[in-house]
């Protein structure tokens, strides 16, 4: 899939390793989640959700490939997505930690990407607004994917909420154990508040009172408990490079092929 | 479109039955019939099926397996339940065109000389 | 629904006339129970065969490469999936098919029981399995039975792309680097033999196919089909600058057939009846994730129940 066409002018106001690194996290997000959903393929609780899975996973490794190609035309050091998601190590990738989890039961799955789906859509309706006309595109066409998604999760996560005693406690485990991830996706630094300053990011601030709002209406609907605040944990973040271990073992399976025939064409 | 007529056959669903091994039953999603709709003014057409437990889960499965390429504007889904189809023995007097009533042909009806009617 | 004579001559006279016979036509109930099993092996070999090639969309080299093969591995549950509903209008059910796969019962094709070592197998499998399975389904598009052969023409439009996007991996590979040609002429010697095994036993050892082929079920025979198969696939490893495992294999001017050589049936049989290298973890990766379904698959009808009976005591 092939990222937005044409010449790459970002305003004047932002430096580009601004833009460079946003673009990994949006990027970065997609392409690690994307890994993780298609992990499904195969083994999915019954067949039209394998389908729908794969559905999601090309969507969210579609995205990624707009975004990381992006990336590579604004470094400008000749590097394309495939050289970005092959051949970087973990401590260079900037998603969060709520995509590198591991997928764990199909309640885990889908408690995580309910999560990031809201965020998603609030994200890129957001960056449709970007003064970034390339990102403005990518958004607002990707924007139009994760409705769909949300639409996916947020319906699984009221059948599983509300369907047996079992899926009850299996999407609350979820829930509560995965909540500790989500600060992170609203904790604005310097590159997130130059991108707002420079018209190109969104209001992180803004963005989570809209997420939580949405995240509280479908978690009471499917007679879920919103698990207690939980604060920031302390340090560098994901976004900077701080992971969870299983980022590596991921991207070791991820990148082995590609890694183990530098420079070849597949 | 051809009727889906799933319930036709009772036999060979029995002896299937019968010897089927012991999976637990978690009851089994109800069967929906999927229409599609390829452009503007085109009618819907009888597209396959897939399961689905309601409408919601049967329309995004409807999406994901039959519309994914694209080339539909409009879904249907109707669980399969609720069609009724004629039956095979129902041919003849049931479906004949009215051929002795030729009030249904354009051709009982004359019109004056020389005036276009069409 | 006794097959009298009378109605089975009327029945195979629609067949011979070109006629689609759709589910609620009377059938005799052989030409049910051998669309059954035909339709339910063919199914399974569609989610079977999601497997191997599902086993490397984690590994898959570049981002193109990923979202083609998830994208062709999400086609064959679709195929499987039009398959089991056109199975389900013959009054078959898909969780006792299932069942039927899961408890070894039911066949599926042999070709899913290989593993796969090596990325270059997801060009050849594409390549070559795919490839077998058009030559065999173009015809099944005819069959007699409706939604046999309706499911089959959806899935023949989506398998020119499998087959496409194969055979480029496999030019691609073919022309790269020596350590990248080794590897995809090492997968060709490996999925060679197991491709023309698709094919089915040679048709004096086939005892279903007369009267598959006089019921519309099946148009040609196995060894027809197979030299079909061998014809084009021997002149497209010619052109990527492959070599196929068979000294045997000869053009004969008169017949304008590639001959080839003798087909190791031993080890056909072996994997039919289970024994092959892969039966025992396919099955037992299809039953994990039918049981660790079973809780989801629960809350959803569990879910649907509920909202229907709120409704309906709204509603009352």
């Amino acid at each position: 899939m092939s990222g937005v066409k044409g010449s790459v002018t970002p305003p004047p106001a932002v430096p580009p390793n601004v833009l460079f690194e946003a673009l990994l996290r949006l990027g970065d997000d997609r392409l690690v989640l994307g890994h993780r959903v298609s992990q499904w393929c195969g083994h999915g609780p019954i067949l039209e959700e394998d389908i729908a899975l794969a559905n999601i996973a090309l969507d969210l490794v579609g995205q990624a490939t707009m975004l990381l190609h992006l990336a590579g035309e604004v470094e400008g050091a000749g590097r394309d997505e495939d050289a970005l998601a092959y051949f970087r190590d973990e401590i260079h990738f900037r998603n969060c930690l709520l995509v590198e989890q591991p997928n764990g039961d199909f309640g885990v799955t889908i408690v995580r990407q309910f999560l990031f789906d809201v965020y998603s859509v609030v994200m890129f309706d957001a960056l449709a607004r970007s003064a970034h006309p390339e990102l403005a595109a990518i958004a607002a066409k990707a924007l139009k994917e994760v409705k769909y998604h949300l639409r996916h999760s947020g319906d699984w996560l009221l059948k599983l909420g509300d369907g047996t005693i079992e899926s009850h406690d299996r999407v609350q485990r979820a829930l509560n154990t995965l909540w500790r991830f989500t600060p992170e996706l609203f904790a604005a630094d310097d590159i997130d508040r130059a991108a707002l300053a420079a018209g190109i990011g969104p209001d992180l601030s803004a963005m989570q009172a809209q997420w939580i709002s949405i995240v509280r209406d479908v978690v009471e609907r499917a007679t879920l408990t919103m698990p207690p605040d939980v604060p920031l944990r302390a340090g560098r973040t994901a976004r900077q490079g701080a992971h969870s271990e299983h980022l590596g073992h991921m991207l070791a399976e991820m990148q082995i092929v590609a890694r183990s025939h530098p420079g070849a064409q597949w | 479109m051809t009727s889906p007529g799933h319930a036709a056959a009772g036999l060979g669903a029995a002896d299937l039955a019968a010897q089927a091994a012991a999976l637990p039953v978690d009851g089994q999603w109800p069967l929906w019939e999927v229409f599609t709709q390829s452009e503007q003014g085109a009618p819907h057409e009888h597209a396959g099926s897939l399961h689905a437990v309601d409408e919601e889960q049967a329309l995004q499965n409807a999406r994901d397996v039959y519309a994914r390429r694209g080339g539909v504007i409009s879904l249907w889904v109707v669980p399969a339940a609720a069609i009724t189809a004629s039956s095979a023995g129902d041919s003849g007097p049931f479906f004949d065109p009215g051929a002795a009533k030729a009030y249904r042909h354009p051709q009982f009806y004359k019109a004056p000389r020389g005036v276009r009617v069409l | 629904m006794s097959d009298d004579p009378a109605a089975m001559a009327a029945f195979e006279a629609r067949i011979a006339n070109g006629e689609s016979i759709e589910p609620k036509d009377w059938m005799p109930e052989r030409y049910r129970k051998q669309l059954i099993r035909m339709m339910s092996q063919h199914a399974h070999s569609e989610i079977v065969g999601m497997l191997p090639e599902g086993n490397w969309i984690t590994r898959a080299p570049s981002l193109r490469r990923k979202v083609g093969l998830l994208a062709k591995v999400q086609d064959e549950a679709g195929h499987g999936l039009y398959i089991y509903c056109g199975v389900e209008t013959l009054g078959a059910d898909r969780t006792d098919i299932i069942a039927q796969l899961l408890d070894g019962r039911a066949k599926y094709s042999s070709i899913f029981n290989y593993p796969t070592l090596t990325w270059a197998d997801m060009g050849v499998i594409g390549w070559l399995v795919d490839g077998a399975a058009i030559v065999n389904q173009t015809l099944l598009a005819k069959a007699s039975y409706g939604p046999y052969a309706r499911a089959m023409i959806r899935i023949c439009k989506e398998e020119n792309f499998h087959k496409r996007q194969g055979y480029e991996m496999v030019s691609v590979l073919a022309a790269g680097t020596p350590a990248q040609k080794a590897m995809v002429q090492d997968a060709v010697n490996r999925f060679w033999w197991p491709s023309l095994m698709m094919f089915g036993p040679s048709d004096v050892n086939s005892p279903n196919s007369a009267e598959l082929m006089r019921w519309g079920i099946k148009r040609k025979s196995n060894d027809e089909l197979r030299q079909r198969f061998v014809n084009l696939t021997v002149t497209q490893a010619i052109a990527v600058g492959l070599t196929l495992p068979d000294p045997a294999l000869r053009y004969d001017d008169a017949t304008e057939n590639w001959d080839f050589g003798e087909i190791d049936w031993t080890e056909f049989n072996q994997v039919v009846r289970g024994n092959g290298q892969c039966n025992q973890e396919r099955l037992d990766t299809r039953r994990q994730a039918e049981h660790e379904g079973a809780w989801v698959r629960e809350a959803a009808s569990a879910y649907a129940a509920k909202q229907r009976a709120s409704s309906t005591s709204v509603a009352a």
